[in-house]
């Protein structure tokens, strides 16, 4: 065990013990130990010709890009029938995805075909790459994912995609060139502008605030807090000054532990925004069980479950989200559309999503959910989830 | 010899009791390492049988590639564990590593050099452990645990939550290519010649036994020449090494650069180190039964995606095989002890703790490479 690690004594240090030729010889054998990774690193440099450098290749990096469809679209085509449809979100067990792919859920009992999710119990993008050649392997129709790295997935989603899969991310996007679709739950500008309303109207248009994201390296929560700052650099918000983002790695403990660092660290602070439902839920906690509830103002984003309570004792006034269901919902149809013909992915064809209405595809392969829907109060109670 | 009589009375009557017990023919099976291979054939071959898609040269091709950042940092983790020490900082390595790779790829600097440098950084990185370990005789698991969190750290620095991952196709696709056949990646190919080399240093080199003494005894083999630091030393600097080349296969084969890469991966590596029947005490345990915990994770892993199995389940499956992995020799050893000592020790003589039975158990050691 390496906890009773040994103090080495000096003793057999005599240069004229009799091992001291041997001994002479071992740092050697020992160096060729640390050079053998080296060796094999040399192998690996030889595997391609000397002098890659990422001028050379900027121009066929979309030589690999997956098979993109050349059929036409016919859209009067029927949805197929017993597709095989796959969610594979960022995490299993994940409240916001479970809801979410019981949405897909739904909508592919509608259609008539074989749902199933799979996925890791860690939100890894190496993980998902294995789940992702499972299901290449399992021949599925169409597989529904949300990617923790948009470019890891990108080998596997290809190779799916060339064993017959038809590709729809939602929640977090793939690179463009590795699915077809692409479901966003709501615009990034929608997002972060109406996050930044709802902090505006509560602490009434001035005063410090602070955001709470999830990890410091969240795509969805790096590009809305960009967009959060943009918003505030305009007249109306002259007043509010952002003072610091704190990170609570979506855990609850952590983020818990954040906003009490941010109350203590900036006595003088009048609202919090946190774009993540667990951070949103630790804080309300937080603020709700402390001298802070009632006159710090929390908003963000979080699903009526978890805030309910907060909402009625009057922690948190309003937040938004948009609904993670309906998020599934649109997706499953997105893959079933694209599997039985109907569309292609091109800018412009338009699809039924079962009860929720016709879509229209944007650039780039997007379908856009609608804008956030804002909880309060009032309305919380409509909402389970 | 008669240094030999002197000491063999006790093992010499502890081996005869187990040999009376065990029938000789089926002893290699019975010792951990072949019966983590029998494993892993069973697990296979059952897979073949019972999972749709398992038995296809994609599928095989998958479950290797999955399975070689594990196998690489698994390898020079092995000879660490024997001496006693551990080295958790590994999957914080190659983050450093794939996220400096990242950052000297924007920068402009060829791929061939940059590969050399990650790697050259790993082992500056595995120098620092063993330099903590070594000269200021910290322990290793509280180094490493610092070290973990400095060098992921140090990668969110280098390289904050950007990800790089315009690398050339070529070498991307290379990096999960296979040899002739589809099922073989060649990265597992170089994985197994390395773990190879390490096997025959482990098992066949004099600086090998000497690794084995170190974790039974440190100090017993310091004084018997055995330049203690050093080995530990240098085994570090291996470690840190081939945790930069797993940064490297890592970064290439998901084709992206990040600081967050691999984490978590120290556990999945000191998992196949121990359920590969290394103890974790040090002094026991072999490089093929190491090898063979890797793959049978790793196949059990992909036989259990393909049947839909749930990952909840899943770990819970990989949990339970872990800890049968130390409680299985554990009682095994006990049950052989006891006849063992009940006749060794007469009465009146204090029991023999576990730790001094050890030597009775070298045949586990001397495992062919």
């Amino acid at each position: 065990m390496p906890l009773r690690s040994v103090r080495i004594p000096r003793i057999p240090r005599t240069p004229h013990s009799p091992r001291g030729p041997r001994r002479a010889a071992a740092p050697g054998r020992a160096a060729r130990l640390g050079v053998a990774a080296l060796a094999a690193c040399a192998l690996l440099a030889t595997a391609a010709c000397s002098g890659t450098t990422r001028e050379d290749g900027e121009s066929d990096r979309d030589a690999g890009a997956g098979a993109s469809s050349t059929a036409t679209a016919d859209p009067n085509a029927p949805l197929a029938e017993d597709l095989a449809v796959a969610f594979l979100p960022k995490q299993v067990n994940n409240p916001y995805f479970t809801v979410a792919d019981e949405g897909g859920h739904a909508a592919v009992e509608e259609f008539g075909g074989e749902y199933k999710e799979v996925g890791p119990s860690e939100a890894s993008a190496s993980s998902q790459v294995s789940y992702l050649n499972t299901l290449a392997q399992q021949h599925t129709d169409v597989i529904v994912t949300s990617a923790n790295d948009p470019n890891a997935v990108c080998g596997a989603l290809n190779s799916a995609r060339s064993a017959g899969a038809r590709v729809v991310t939602f929640d977090s996007d793939a690179s463009p060139e590795c699915r077809d679709l692409f479901v966003n739950q709501a615009t990034a500008e929608d997002i972060a502008r109406t996050q930044i309303e709802l902090i505006a109207e509560e602490i009434g248009g001035s005063g410090q605030i602070a955001i709470l994201s999830a990890t410091p390296n969240a795509t969805n929560q790096n590009a809305w807090i960009e967009l959060m700052q943009q918003e505030l650099e305009k007249p109306e918000y002259a007043g509010i000054e952002l003072v610091t983002v704190a990170y609570g790695n979506d855990e609850d403990e952590k983020s818990f532990q954040e906003t009490q660092g941010l109350l203590s660290s900036y006595p003088d602070l009048a609202g919090i925004i946190s774009p993540t439902t667990v951070g949103l839920a630790a804080a309300a906690r937080y603020l709700s069980g402390s001298e802070y509830g009632g006159r710090v103002a929390l908003t963000g984003l979080g699903t009526p479950d978890q805030m309910r309570e907060f909402v009625h004792d009057g922690t948190v006034a309003q937040f938004a989200l948009w609904d993670p269901a309906d998020l599934g919902y649109l997706a499953a149809y997105a893959g079933a559309a694209l599997a039985s013909g109907q569309i292609t992915g091109a800018e412009g064809e338009t699809f039924t999503a079962g009860e929720l209405g016709e879509y229209t595809i944007g650039a780039d392969g997007e379908i856009v959910l609608g804008p956030p829907t804002i909880f309060t109060a009032d309305n919380i109670d409509d909402y389970a989830f | 010899m008669a240094h030999d009589t002197l000491y063999a009375s006790r093992p010499r009557r502890a081996r005869r009791a187990r040999r009376a017990a065990g029938p000789g023919p089926l002893r290699p099976l019975l010792r951990w390492d072949g019966a983590v291979g029998l494993a892993l054939l069973l697990v296979a071959l059952g897979a073949a049988l019972l999972v749709d898609g398992f038995a296809t040269a994609g599928n095989v091709r998958f479950l290797l590639l999955d399975a070689v950042a594990v196998a690489l940092v698994a390898l020079p983790m092995t000879l660490v564990v024997v001496t006693g020490e551990i080295d958790l900082s590994v999957a914080s390595a190659l983050g450093l590593c794939s996220a400096v790779m990242g950052r000297l790829w924007v920068a402009g600097l060829p791929l061939e050099l940059i590969v050399v440098l990650a790697v050259a950084l790993g082992a500056v990185l595995g120098a620092v452990n063993g330099l903590f370990v070594t000269a200021f005789a910290l322990p290793s698991l509280a180094v490493t645990i610092g070290t973990l969190a400095a060098y992921r750290g140090l990668a969110f620095v280098v390289l904050g939550d950007d990800a790089v991952a315009d690398f050339p196709f070529e070498w991307t696709d290379a990096v999960a290519g296979t040899l002739p056949g589809g099922a073989v990646p060649w990265a597992m190919l170089l994985t197994a010649l390395l773990a190879v080399a390490f096997g025959v240093l482990l098992h066949g080199t004099p600086f090998g036994r000497g690794l084995y003494a170190m974790g039974n005894n440190a100090e017993a083999a310091a004084f018997a020449g055995i330049r203690v630091a050093r080995a530990k030393f240098w085994l570090f600097v291996a470690s840190g090494a081939t945790s930069g080349l797993a940064g490297v296969f890592w970064t290439l084969r998901y084709a992206s650069a990040r600081a967050d890469n691999g984490q978590g991966l120290e556990l999945s590596v000191v998992a196949a180190v121990l359920l590969g029947g290394v103890s974790i005490f040090g002094g026991r345990g072999t490089l093929p039964g190491v090898f063979f915990g890797v793959l049978l994770l790793a196949t059990l892993r992909n036989a259990l995606q393909l049947a839909d199995v749930p990952a909840d389940t899943l770990d819970i499956v990989t949990g339970s095989l872990l800890i049968a992995s130390v409680v299985v020799p554990n009682a095994i050893a006990r049950a052989r002890a006891r006849p063992a000592t009940g006749r060794a020790a007469p009465a009146g003589e204090p029991t023999a703790p576990p730790r001094q039975e050890r030597p009775e158990r070298e045949d586990t050691e001397d495992a062919p490479a």
